[in-house]
C-alpha cells in the first residue's frame, strides 16, 4: 500500500472515529444513559476546545518542530475577541441567532489570533535556534497582563463599543454595559458554543491539520524540521513554512478560544496563563508528538479526569498519575500504532482486492 | 565501466578564456560555473584561497585533495552557505553575491552532503517529493480543500518522482523511511533529490564514500548516464581516485586551501605537484 493511501485512511480513520464518539455522546444524551452524567454533559463543549488546542499545538510541535510554550495566549486573543463581539452582536445589535453570533466571533477569534502568530512568528521564525520558546512563553505572560488592564463595555441603545487600558491607578470610566472589567474578567457573554458547534470545529481542525500535512506545504514544514540546511538547498524558503505551520497552528488555538470563552458564564485572563499552555504540551507529548490521534485522547482523557476525580479525594494524584503513565502507553505503544496501521491496511487491500487494482511492481 | 573509460579519453579539453579550460563540445556555450578568485577565511585560516575554476554547461569535473583541503568548503562557497570573503561566483553567468542558500538553489545547483542530509522522518518518495516543490507546484488552501489542482499536481509529482527513483532502481523503496535505508541507498537518494530539482549544476559531495566497488562502478556509469539523459554539468569531490580519473573529464585539486592542479585526469596523474602533496601519499598507503 502506498503512504498516499495510508495517509488518506489514516485522516478517514481518525474523522470517522471522532464523528463515532459524537455520535456515542448523543445518543448518550438522548436516552439519558447513566454514563453521561451531568458533570461530563457540561464538560463536552469544553472537551471539544482542548483537543483543538492539542491538535493545533501538535501541528506546531509536532508537525514543524517548533516549540512554543505560549499556545493558551493565542487562545486567549480568541477567547476575548470571540466574547467581544459575541457579547457586542447580542447585546448592542440585538441579533438574535446564537449560530449566526457564533460564527462571527468564531472568526473574528481566527483572524485576531492568527495576525498575533503572525506578529509574534515573524521576527522569531527568522532566526535559527529555539528561540520561540522563550517568545512565546513571554508573549503568553504579557498577553495575560494586558487582557487584565482591558476594560470594554457595550451602548445597549446605540450598539456601540468603548475599550481602554488602565494604566495607572484609576479604573477606566466608560458609558454603558460592561463586557470585560479589567481583572474580574468577562461575563454575561452569550453562552453560544455547544456540542454539535465544538465537533464541527474539532473536524475542521482535523481536517486542515491532516490535508495540510499531507500536501505539498506540509512535506515542506516537515522537511523543514526534519533538516533545515537540506531544505535550504532544495530551495524551500524556511521561513514562509516555519510562518505557515505556526500562524495556522495560532489560528486554530484562536478558535478554540471562541469555542471555549463562548461556553463559560465568566472568564479571567489569568486562566490562560503558563501552565494551561504547559498543560496543552502535556496532552500533545503524551499523546505523542507528531501524533493527531493522540493527542484527542489524551486531551479527552486528561480534561475528564480530574472532574471524575473528585470523589476520590485523596487518591486522586495518584489516579492521575496513573492515568498519565497509561495514556503514554496506549498511544506511544508500538502494538496499537500497528493496531492502528494494520486496520488501515485491511480496508485498502480489501478495496484493492475488489477493485482488482494491484501496486506496480515490475 | 569500459564505457566510462573510452568517454573519458574521448574528451578532449580546451581553453576557454584565459586559463580556464572546457571539454570541447562546450566550447562557445556559456559555462555553468565560473569562480573568479574566491576565498573564505574563518578567523586566521584561509580555508579556501583565490580559487578559479570554470566548469561547462555538460562537464563531469572533479575536485579532490587531501583531508582538509577545503573541498567541502569550496561547495559551500558555490552554494552560498558561507558568503565568500573574496571573490565571485557567477552560476550560469548570474553573479550570487548576497543570495542566500534557498535563492542560490534557485538558480540551478543542487547538491549532496559529504555527512548525509536527508530528511529521516519522511519516506523515500517524500525525500525526491521535496526535490520536486518548485517544479511542480500548489497552494496551500489548495491542498487543505484538496482542489482540482492537488490532485493533478500530485500525480504528477508522484510520476516524476517514480521516474526518478528508476534511475537507481529504487522505486520498489518509495515507501519505506529514508532513515532506515542502507547507507549507500541513502546517498543514491540524496543524488536523486537533488536531481529532482532539475539543476543546471549537480554538485555530488563523496557520492562513492561506503560504496563497495561493485556499487562505486554501478555509480560511475549512472552519474554519466545522469550528465548524458539531463544534458547537466557534474562536480563532484571524491577521494576514490579510480571513480575520478574514469569519469572526470576536468580535474582540480586542491591542498590546504589553494589551487595547485588543473587539468584532465592524464595530466594530473603525471603531474609533480599532485604526486608528491596527494597521490604519492595515497600510493604509499593504499596500493
Ligand atoms: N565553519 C568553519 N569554521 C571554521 N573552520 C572551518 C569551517 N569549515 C571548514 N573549516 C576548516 O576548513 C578546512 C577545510 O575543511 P573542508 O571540510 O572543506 O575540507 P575537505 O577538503 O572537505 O576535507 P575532507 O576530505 O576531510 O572532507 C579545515 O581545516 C576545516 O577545519
Ligand atoms: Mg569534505
Amino acid at each position: 500500500m502506498s503512504t498516499k493511501t495510508k495517509n488518506m485512511l489514516t485522516t478517514l480513520l481518525t474523522l470517522g472515529m471522532t464523528a463515532l464518539a459524537f455520535l456515542l455522546c448523543q445518543l448518550a444524551i438522548v436516552n439519558d444513559w447513566s454514563w453521561m452524567t451531568s458533570t461530563l454533559k457540561g464538560q463536552l463543549v469544553n472537551i471539544c476546545a482542548w483537543i483543538i488546542m492539542a491538535v493545533s499545538l501538535n501541528l506546531v510541535v509536532g508537525i514543524s518542530g517548533e516549540l512554543s510554550l505560549g499556545h493558551a495566549g493565542f487562545m486567549s486573543l480568541g477567547a476575548f475577541s470571540a466574547i467581544i463581539v459575541g457579547s457586542w452582536l447580542k447585546r448592542g445589535m440585538g441579533m438574535e441567532s446564537g449560530e449566526l453570533r457564533f460564527v462571527i466571533a468564531a472568526l473574528s477569534a481566527v483572524l485576531v489570533a492568527g495576525i498575533g502568530g503572525f506578529l509574534i512568528g515573524i521576527p522569531v521564525l527568522r532566526l535559527k535556534g529555539d528561540y520561540l520558546a522563550i517568545v512565546t512563553l513571554a508573549f503568553g505572560q504579557i498577553i495575560s497582563n494586558v487582557l487584565r488592564l482591558l476594560y470594554v463595555t457595550v451602548d445597549t441603545d446605540t450598539g456601540s463599543l468603548a475599550m481602554a487600558l488602565k494604566i495607572g491607578s484609576g479604573t477606566p470610566k466608560l458609558p454603558g454595559k460592561d463586557i470585560i472589567k479589567g481583572a474580574q474578567g468577562a461575563s454575561r457573554m452569550p453562552q453560544d458554543a455547544t456540542f454539535v458547534i465544538g465537533f464541527i470545529l474539532v473536524m475542521l481542525t482535523l481536517l486542515i491539520v491532516l490535508n495540510l500535512n499531507n500536501s505539498r506545504s506540509g512535506r515542506a514544514i516537515r522537511a523543514i524540521r526534519d533538516n533545515r540546511i537540506a531544505a535550504e538547498a532544495m530551495g524551500l524558503r524556511v521561513t514562509k513554512y516555519k510562518l505557515m505551520a505556526f500562524v495556522t497552528g495560532s489560528a486554530l488555538a484562536g478558535l478554540a478560544g471562541a469555542l471555549y470563552g463562548l461556553n463559560q458564564s465568566s472568564l479571567q485572563a489569568t486562566f490562560f496563563e503558563y501552565n494551561k499552555s504547559i498543560e496543552v504540551l502535556v496532552y500533545v507529548v503524551l499523546g505523542g508528538i507528531g501524533n493527531i490521534w493522540g493527542s484527542i485522547i489524551s486531551a479527552t482523557t486528561l480534561t475528564i479526569l480530574p472532574e471524575m476525580l473528585r470523589s476520590f479525594s485523596e487518591y486522586r494524584m495518584l489516579i492521575y498519575a496513573i492515568v498519565l503513565i497509561l495514556v503514554m502507553l496506549a498511544t506511544n505503544n508500538p502494538v496499537i500504532k500497528g493496531w492502528f496501521r494494520m486496520v488501515s491496511g485491511r480496508i485498502s487491500d480489501r478495496r484493492n482486492r475488489k477493485t482488482g487494482k494491484k501496486e506496480a511492481r515490475p | 565501466m569500459t564505457q566510462s573509460v573510452k568517454r573519458h579519453s574521448e574528451t578532449v579539453m580546451v581553453p576557454f578564456p584565459s586559463d580556464a579550460i572546457v571539454p570541447a563540445r562546450d566550447l562557445g556555450k556559456r559555462p555553468v560555473l565560473e569562480a573568479r578568485h574566491l576565498g573564505i577565511q574563518f578567523g586566521g585560516l584561509k580555508a579556501v584561497d583565490d580559487f578559479n575554476l570554470t566548469v561547462g554547461p555538460t562537464e563531469i569535473a572533479g575536485l579532490i585533495g587531501p583531508n582538509g583541503a577545503g573541498k567541502t568548503t569550496v561547495f559551500n562557497l558555490l552554494t552560498k552557505v558561507y558568503e565568500p570573503t573574496q571573490g565571485t561566483v557567477l552560476l550560469d553567468g548570474h553573479d550570487t553575491k548576497g543570495l542566500d542558500v534557498t535563492h542560490t538553489a534557485r538558480l540551478g545547483v543542487a547538491r549532496t552532503f559529504q555527512n548525509i542530509r536527508l530528511f529521516d522522518k519522511m519516506t523515500v518518495e517524500e525525500n525526491v517529493r521535496i526535490g520536486l516543490h518548485n517544479k511542480i507546484q500548489y497552494g496551500m488552501v489548495s491542498g487543505i480543500l484538496r482542489l482540482p489542482g492537488y490532485w493533478k499536481k500530485e500525480r504528477q509529482q508522484h510520476e516524476r518522482a517514480m521516474e526518478l527513483l528508476r534511475i537507481f532502481n529504487m522505486q520498489d523503496q518509495a515507501d519505506a523511511v529514508s532513515g532506515s535505508l542502507p547507507y549507500g541507498a541513502q546517498r543514491r537518494l540524496e543524488i536523486l533529490r537533488a536531481l529532482a530539482t532539475e539543476p543546471k549544476l549537480l554538485l555530488l559531495d563523496e557520492p562513492a564514500a561506503g560504496m563497495n566497488p561493485h556499487e562505486t562502478e554501478e555509480l560511475m556509469d549512472t552519474i554519466i548516464r545522469i550528465r548524458d539523459q539531463f544534458q547537466i554539468a557534474i562536480m563532484l569531490i571524491e577521494h576514490d581516485m579510480r571513480l575520478v580519473m574514469g569519469i572526470c573529464e576536468g580535474i582540480c585539486v586542491l591542498n590546504f586551501g589553494q589551487i595547485i592542479a588543473k587539468g584532465t585526469a592524464e595530466e594530473i596523474q603525471n603531474n609533480p605537484v599532485v604526486v608528491e602533496a596527494y597521490l604519492g601519499k595515497q600510493k604509499g598507503a593504499g596500493e
